[in-house]
């Protein structure tokens, strides 16, 4: 089959592999119909995350039809048509019975590398690094889906896959950030990052109750997007963010931020450059200027909530404003699993039509340029979504 | 952090508590030569060293005079029963019986790891006292045949392919609570371990505590060669206990080995370690 292979840093390959087998009892075998490019496969494309390996396959926000299932798998048919969560997980775990999908304590086969890194390990990821389990991802045409009883949602016909396909991680990503962020009546909330994730963040917001939403970066397209989601936007080039804000916000500063951004983080202010430097050179993991201005700009007693990645050290961290002002953080990767029934709803309810985040639809063929045109966030791009078989069964609204 | 323990030569305190109270049982602390060569050792190494120093004899040269040295040092080794080499290595190859209690404390590895399953101490110990399931997740073991109520024969993987075997003990045994075990004289590795399961705070399942103890082939040597292979036991023991916590609440250990993968390059190796 044709799959999507990490080859190094900036290197990214369509190659001919072997189709995946059912390994356990419980794995699935699934036809991919639609997979994507994430924001966070470009932390892995820029080489910011350790333990990838040449020719590890990407992708992490798939789905497709069951045409296998191994001798344990229940609930799943073949011919069912699934979206797979990013995160995976057992169901039968302390964490996985308490809703913390994404801390799964048996998925990773790899734990003892989290456990050296993190001190416990969370799940396995498809597609993401030796360290989160070194799971084959699903940009591809098939992928093998392990406990496919317990994460695996099934998708009712007659929901074409470009409204169902982010629910494998996008849209409960952004949705998990605003529900962490414990919206009250008259909240403003800020969101640092208008790719996809904050997209979904903006309009999560909103249907939590927020009075409003404040959204910040500096890509004119984004920002676009992010108006059309009712947001106030403010572009980082352009204007002083905490200044903007204070006056945006009365004086008060926003109730909760989201950081959206993550590890990546660019600015025009001396602490960005001297992230840029440190990580350029290797003395540093993690660059924190996001992070450091949302903590800055949060009103006290507020909550600073982040689904923005995070792999490493953070350098000039403001622990003490964050004290100072008594902040609550909530962050960490997304219990996908506990949203899906609650956001199906919603997207049969017409509450929200996912599909507002694609910008550019390619074949898998064509993974290393959008790789290339995403990094770049050129050509207006936000969201790609790539159809893996020939045959697919894609259906448009 | 760190648990399993190595332990070191005794100290000054436990020399003296041992030299005064059981002064013929201090064995390996004691300067003089004790034996540790066995009978049929001692035999060979008298008559090949005889045969040596003759031969050097008649050599009259300076080979000879070596010949003279080694065939002098092998006599002298079955002469006293004592061999310096396997001294050094903390190898005794004339003991007749099984490790005792000492023998782990002053030649010993001691692991003790514990985590918490999500499921009840009797399920749990239910799964462990049917000793045929331990291979099942440590991935050390080849099989283990039970033998009797008590007795069990455990076999392991070994360096090079080659495996080792063992007959086993249970020592203790308290239904749901605890399972210790010893291995049998004449066992190439003496071993001994033991599991205990707890109830956890409300909500959390059940504590399982492990103790391992073995003493390894070639003394302590042995434990340094296995860490140096990355054979290291705190780990194997950690490793163990998941797959064992997998198996119960999951019913399978997950893995990833066996799915497809790209080109795995050598240059795209040295690119990936950035």
């Amino acid at each position: 089959m044709k799959a999507v292979c990490w080859n190094g840093k900036k290197d990214v390959r369509v190659e001919n592999v072997p189709d995946p087998k059912l390994l356990n009892p419980t794995d699935a075998i699934v036809k991919i119909t639609t997979t994507c490019i994430c924001g966070s496969d470009l932390h892995l494309y820029d080489g910011y995350v350790p333990t990838m390996q040449p020719g590890d396959i990407l992708g992490h926000e798939f789905m497709g039809e069951v045409v296998e299932t191994g001798k344990e798998v229940k609930k799943l048919k073949v011919g069912d048509r699934i979206v797979v969560p990013f995160t995976i997980c057992c169901g039968n775990c302390f964490y996985c019975k308490n809703q913390l999908w994404s801390l799964c304590s048996n998925s990773n086969p790899n734990a003892w590398m989290l456990e050296k890194a993190y001190g416990y390990t969370s799940a396995g990821l498809f597609g993401y690094s030796h360290m989160f389990g070194g799971y084959a991802g699903g940009q591809a045409e098939y992928a093998r889906v392990p406990f496919a009883d317990v994460g695996p949602m099934k998708i009712p016909d007659g929901l074409p896959d470009e409204k169902a396909v982010f629910l494998t991680d996008i849209f409960p990503t952004g949705y998990m950030a605003a529900d962490n962020c414990n919206i009250k009546e008259g909240d403003i909330v800020a969101v640092w990052g208008c790719g996809p994730v904050g997209q979904f963040a903006i309009r999560s917001a909103y249907l939590l109750g927020a009075h409003q939403v404040i959204a910040i970066d500096h890509v004119p397209e984004r920002l676009r997007m992010a108006e059309e989601g009712k947001a106030i936007t403010i572009n980082m080039d352009d204007e002083m963010i905490f200044e903007k804000l204070r006056e945006l916000t009365g004086g008060r500063g926003p109730d909760a931020v989201i950081d959206c951004v993550g590890l990546e983080a660019q600015g025009h202010t001396l602490d960005a450059w001297y992230d840029q430097v440190k990580a350029a050179t290797y003395m540093a993991t993690d660059r924190a200027h996001a992070i450091r201005q949302a903590i800055n700009c949060c009103r006290p007693g507020g909550t600073v909530s982040i689904p923005g990645v995070y792999g490493g050290f953070l350098d000039k961290f403001p622990l003490g404003a964050a004290f100072g002002k008594g902040l609550t953080f909530r962050m960490g990767q997304t219990h996908v699993k506990k949203y899906l029934d609650d956001l199906l709803g919603k997207i049969q309810e017409g509450k929200i039509d996912p599909s507002f985040v694609i910008t550019h639809r390619a074949r898998i063929d064509d993974a290393r340029k959008m790789y290339e045109t995403f990094a770049a966030r050129a050509a207006g791009c936000i969201k790609v979504i790539l159809q893996p078989n020939e045959n697919g069964s894609v259906m448009h609204a | 952090m760190v648990s399993a323990t190595v332990y070191g030569q005794p100290t000054a305190d436990q020399k003296s508590t041992s030299s005064s109270d059981q002064p013929s049982q201090a064995r390996s602390s004691t300067r003089e030569p004790y034996i540790n060569v066995p009978s049929n050792e001692r035999w060979v190494s008298g008559l090949s060293g005889a045969a040596l120093v003759l031969a050097g004899l008649k050599m009259r040269s300076i080979p000879g005079a070596v010949l003279i040295l080694a065939g002098g040092a092998m006599t002298r080794r079955a002469w006293t029963g004592h061999c310096n080499v396997y001294g050094a290595l903390g190898i005794n190859r004339a003991q007749g019986e099984g490790a005792a209690p000492e023998d782990y404390s002053s030649k010993g590895i001691h692991v003790s790891q514990a985590i918490t399953i999500d499921k009840s101490p009797e399920e749990l110990y239910r799964y462990w006292r049917d000793f045929q399931n331990l291979p099942r997740f440590m991935f050390y073991l080849d099989d283990v045949q039970i033998l009797d109520d008590k007795r069990s024969h455990w076999k392991a993987k070994a360096p090079a392919g080659m495996s080792v075997e063992w007959d086993a003990e249970i020592i203790n045994d308290q239904p749901n609570e605890t399972i210790a075990w010893r291995s049998l004289y004449p066992a190439s590795v003496d071993s001994a371990g033991s599991v205990r399961f707890v109830a956890g705070p409300p909500g959390r399942g059940t504590e399982v505590r492990v103790t391992f103890d073995y003493i390894p082939p070639a003394g302590k040597a042995g434990w340094v060669i296995a860490k140096l292979f990355g054979k290291d036991p705190e780990m194997e023991v950690r490793e163990d206990l998941r797959r064992f916590k997998q198996i119960m609440e999951t019913g399978e250990i997950p893995t990833a080995q066996g799915q497809p993968h790209g080109r795995r390059g050598v240059i795209g190796s040295i690119m990936a370690s950035n």
